[in-house]
């Protein structure tokens, strides 16, 4: 009876602090916008940030975007070959990255490489008091150091996401065309007859731009709410890997079957 | 009922902490009981005590980053308890903080450090910032030290960065949290005379969270000792080195053993080694 009873408990605790943390979160992301109208003062803030998430997340992104692309362009000429459908082969790899590939590997690969950083920095700032330092200067910390890192992932994860997307499309171009002999013509014609400006690339754009927020504010919660100690903070890193990988995946099924279904 | 301190008739006090009870969660070990003290302007008060005798929940208390659960933390005259986030956040231009290892922002130059309460909360020119930038730097002896990052300079200098940092906007109250902790004897003296110089030159008051006697009895007018959360005993350094309180003689001197035990409370020797010494 009692091991019913102590199940009961510890699922029932499990739900609880489960819920205070996503009730806590919530909280903390309407705090954040509610801070972001001043950015607008003080634009360097964010563009700042997006040199620091942005354009050092550029290379990782582009190489392998481009990797991407050479398997889209190999695997996708295989199948196609089967049916005789060779010449879509540019459609397939344009539809493959624009749709899903581009804005969902780009999100784990920010996870992975600006998402952690955030994590550590947000960490190490707070075990350093240096976030009190902030607030005893009347500064508030939301606003000054998490609202343009939250802007800065949002405004960063749309751009990577293309640039994943064009050195993809590139990649399997390089291996389609030169390599296995695909027609050039047929490649880029097929892609311009069959992506759409609005429900391809727009909707990989906004799905990018929804990463954007999961990842960024996942990571930055995450080291607010470290615990300031080493372990604390390299336990929020890896939470912040863990919990932004099932959440792209996660909201890229139901952003697909809402963007995509009939 | 807590007795009242010395310091209770002082008139112009900018800090006064008024029966104040805190513990950090309902349930959790008191670590204040009844506490009074008063921090008169234009003085050094320190508050000494071992280690997680709460003295630095004091310091939480007064920038009201906790509050307390009886009594009131008053900063000139206002509750900081009861205060909300803007009137916490007026209150604070108002307050310098020291914090134990500086606390300095490691993106940003020794420079960027102490232009960043000017940036953040006045609109001088950047000519007229590089210049009072430069006057606190150089109050510190660091001038020449501007273009430095936090991790190039020692930790007594980032300890005199920070000081340059919490007096940049010439607050009335200037808090030091163990300021001497971990300090070289040469970095010790400079930061010691440095505090007691600021504390001049502003006019402001400081508070001196610390468990360093002599540097502390040296430039306080004032010393609170705290122990089991209570004022153990109060007066100026001169007071503390003639009293005859067991408690004052066994921090003074620094004795092990004494009204704070050397051992942990738990099973006797006997009762553990069957033997006792």
């Amino acid at each position: 009876m009692s091991i019913v009873l102590n199940t009961l408990a510890g699922l029932g605790a499990f739900v609880r602090e489960n819920l205070i943390g996503l009730g806590y979160a919530t909280r903390m992301f309407l705090a954040i916008m509610r801070r972001s109208a001043f950015l607008f003062k003080r634009p360097r803030l964010v563009t700042d940030q997006v040199h620091f998430v942005g354009n050092y997340s550029f290379v990782i992104i582009a190489v392998s975007g481009l990797f991407v692309g050479f398997v889209l362009g190999l695997q996708g000429y295989y199948t196609l070959n089967r049916y005789g459908s060779e010449q879509a082969l540019g459609l397939l790899v344009a539809l493959s990255l624009t749709r899903e590939l581009g804005p969902v590997i780009t999100a784990l690969l920010f996870a992975g490489r600006a998402g952690t950083s955030l994590t550590a920095e947000i960490g190490l700032m707070k075990a350093g008091e240096q976030l009190t330092a902030m607030e005893m200067m009347a500064v508030d910390p939301l606003g000054r150091v998490i609202a343009p890192r939250l802007w800065a992932g949002i405004i960063s994860m749309p751009i990577l996401a293309t640039i994943f997307t064009a050195v993809g499309v590139l990649g399997g171009y390089l291996v389609g065309v030169p390599l296995i002999g695909v027609d050039s013509g047929a490649f880029w014609s097929q892609m311009q007859g069959g992506v759409d400006l609005f429900s391809d690339i727009g909707n990989g754009l906004i799905k990018s731009m929804v990463f954007g927020v999961a990842v960024t504010f996942i990571a930055l919660y995450q080291g607010y709410e470290s615990k300031p100690t080493p372990e604390g903070v390299s336990q929020a890193t890896t939470r912040t890997v863990v919990i932004s990988s099932l959440s792209v995946l996660a909201l890229d099924f139901l952003l697909t079957a809402m963007m995509f279904s009939n | 009922m807590a007795e009242p301190t010395k310091y209770m008739n002082q008139a112009d006090s900018i800090v006064s902490l008024k029966g104040v009870d805190f513990s950090y969660a309902p349930g959790e070990r008191t670590i204040l009981s009844g506490l009074n003290m008063e921090f008169p302007r234009g003085k050094v008060v320190a508050v000494m005590g071992g280690s997680g005798c709460g003295k630095t929940t004091v310091l939480r208390l007064i920038g009201g980053q906790v509050n307390a659960q009886q009594g009131q933390v008053l900063f000139e005259g206002q509750d900081v308890g009861q205060m909300n986030t803007q009137q916490l956040m007026t209150v604070r231009r108002r307050m310098g903080m020291l914090f134990q290892f500086g606390a300095l922002f490691t993106d940003m130059s020794v420079f960027e450090n102490v232009a960043f309460p000017l940036r953040e909360h006045t609109k001088v020119s950047e000519e007229t910032l590089r210049d009072l930038v430069l006057m606190k730097l150089n109050a510190v002896g660091l001038r020449g030290a501007r273009d430095l990052m936090p991790s190039q300079i020692s930790g007594g200098m980032a300890r005199r960065v920070a000081l340059a940092r919490a007096i940049a906007l010439d607050p009335p109250l200037i808090m030091y949290d163990e300021p001497f902790a971990g300090l070289d004897p040469i970095s010790l003296g400079i930061t010691a005379r440095l505090i007691r110089y600021m504390n001049q030159a502003l006019g402001a008051t400081s508070i001196l969270v610390t468990h360093d006697i002599p540097e502390t009895f040296e430039i306080a007018d004032y010393v609170y000792f705290i122990a089991n959360g209570r004022i153990a005993a109060e007066g100026t350094p001169d007071d503390l080195r003639a009293s005859t309180d067991p408690f004052v003689q066994q921090f003074v001197s620094a004795n092990p053993d004494g009204p704070v035990p050397f051992h942990y409370p738990g099973k006797t020797l006997l009762e553990d080694f069957g033997a006792s010494v």
